[in-house]
């Protein structure tokens, strides 16, 4: 008797809490729920700006409300906002591609060559600390002021997150699984083709994103020293005529790029890792 | 002229000595175990016939040929699975030949030898620790080796897969004729398998008793025989300190 209440009791929980309560609890959500979820804070925040602006709690003029920043960004749209974002995205895709490439390369040898190791890794330990502004005069000096020092720096920004994640990966290997493929008779070559790079895929793809994130960051560092377009010369321009409505509007778009071109990474990653057995393709499996 | 011959003088680590003097031949188509203690050097001498050792003084002929490094003849089962987890369990078993031109016929017919018909698409983590490891045994029997070599195969899989496992390999001896080289700590499982059971001595390494099993196959479990047999392994390992 007691135990078919109880039963019943816990049946009931989910089906009658309300429905909030299952939009905010992790599991129950479906996908389109979990990206509703993600929404939630952007639009509190742009809701309390708006408010707050309306009442005259901040100076709108410092911190314009988002409506005028959307007015703003529809009036960009009709000029040059698509040469803006088109020349940021060339070069964010350009010197991610390129400083990825090297990076995984650099890896590979790194990883399995003792004597490359000792040869070049103690270089790249060193230069990975220098920050990216330190760069810019002398990419400027080297380069002059085109796209080369632009390039130049968002793959060198690239490049350190992904050498770094792949040495590590490939070192971190289990060795029970390489013995497999010395009685099979791999070679250097083949154990790097067949065995190190797949088992390492996993910090590959840590080391992508992160590199695509400093990749944004580089970007805006270049643009905002010496550019006649793209996003980060608009954070400099909206400055330069006090315009803070520019300002918040290109920071609004670098941080959506870069949530979307992370979100294709992402995408490309879980399909890459199917053959996972681990937290996040279990959480997968459930959604 | 025999199938196997081992000839072990001396293989050391940094400056520890733990084989010295191991001989040992093996003719076509036995089952031998090799028994004894923890650290008394037996999968050290399995992975020297497997190529995967190098650095010791001696030598190991397979049909009158001293093998140099590792060899498509020889197949090695480990303790664990170790499937490649982005693998399906088809390209695991095909992985000596890799994606290009692997044969699915024969994926196919090791699955079934192995009890697993069906499962060639299915990747390595929706599989049980008893089924990996057969998964295993049939990625060592692809390059259809003379010899295979098995390091304490069945130690991390529970009591009634162990016994399984067990009758997979006896039959797949029985069917192939391969030469069989097994590294155990289970003396039932040494008794039951094999026609010689081996035991290795201590400190360093050496074959110290060398018992044939003269009990006709496929065997029971349990009979009287077996455990008759038992006892001469237990008294030989006795003798040496083992147990």
């Amino acid at each position: 008797m007691t135990d078919s209440l109880t039963l019943q009791k816990v049946e009931g929980v989910r089906p009658s809490s309300p429905t909030w309560r299952r939009f905010l609890s992790g599991w129950t959500g479906g996908k389109t729920d979990r990206a509703l979820r993600g929404l939630l804070l952007p639009v509190l925040l742009l809701v309390l700006l708006e408010v707050a602006a309306g009442s005259g709690w901040v100076e709108a003029r410092l911190l314009p409300p988002p409506s005028e920043i959307a007015a703003t960004l529809w009036q960009l749209a009709q000029n040059d906002l698509w040469a803006h974002i088109g020349a940021s995205l060339a070069r964010v895709g350009v010197g991610f591609f390129i400083g990825a490439v090297l990076g995984v390369v650099a890896a590979v040898l790194v990883g399995l060559s003792r004597t490359f190791e000792d040869l070049i890794d103690p270089t790249f330990q060193a230069l990975r600390n220098v920050p990216s502004l330190a760069w810019v005069p002398l990419l400027l000096l080297w380069f002059g002021i085109d796209e080369t020092p632009k390039i130049t720096m968002i793959a060198l920004g690239a490049f350190f997150p992904v050498y770094l994640n792949v040495v590590c990966g490939i070192q971190n290997v289990d060795r029970k699984l390489i013995e497999v493929g010395e009685i099979h008779g791999l070679g250097k070559y083949e154990l790097a083709r067949r065995i190190l790079l797949p088992a390492s895929l996993p910090s590959v793809f840590t080391g992508l994103r992160t590199a695509l994130g400093l990749a944004w960051m580089f970007l805006v560092a270049a643009e905002l020293i010496a550019a006649s377009k793209g996003l980060g010369y608009l954070l400099s321009d909206g400055r330069e005529t006090s315009r803070p409505d520019i300002v918040i509007a290109a920071i609004f778009l670098i941080a959506l790029l870069g949530k979307l071109s992370d979100s294709v990474l992402a995408a490309v990653e879980v399909r890459s890792l199917y053959w996972r057995d681990t937290l996040q393709t279990r959480k997968r499996r459930r959604v | 002229m025999s199938h196997l011959d081992i000839n072990v003088r001396q293989k050391k680590f940094a400056d520890k000595v733990v084989l010295q003097e191991a001989h040992l031949t093996v003719a076509q188509g036995e089952v031998v175990s090799l028994i004894g203690a923890s650290g008394c050097g037996k999968s050290t001498l399995l992975r020297i016939v497997s190529g995967l050792e190098h650095d010791y003084r001696g030598e190991v002929r397979l049909d009158g040929t001293v093998l140099s490094g590792v060899s498509r003849d020889i197949g090695f089962i480990f303790q664990e699975p170790r499937l490649f987890p982005w693998l399906s369990v088809a390209d695991n078993i095909s992985f000596d030949i890799g994606k290009v031109g692997h044969d699915d016929a024969r994926v196919s017919e090791l699955l079934a030898e192995v009890g697993l018909s069906g499962f060639g698409k299915a990747l390595p983590k929706q599989l049980s620790g008893g089924q990996a490891q057969r998964v295993a045994i049939a990625r060592g029997l692809y390059t259809h080796p003379k010899v295979l070599l098995l390091d304490e195969p069945f130690s991390a899989v529970d009591a009634f897969t162990r016994i399984r496992l067990q009758d997979l390999l006896a039959n797949i001896a029985k069917v192939h004729g391969i030469t069989i080289l097994l590294v155990t700590h289970d003396v039932d499982e040494a008794v039951f398998l094999s026609d010689r059971v081996v035991v290795i001595g201590n400190q360093p390494g050496t074959v110290v008793a060398d018992i044939k099993i003269e009990l006709p196959k496929p065997r029971e479990r349990e009979t009287q025989a077996l455990l008759a047999q038992r006892s001469i392994v237990f008294d030989a390992l006795h003798s040496v300190h083992v147990v």
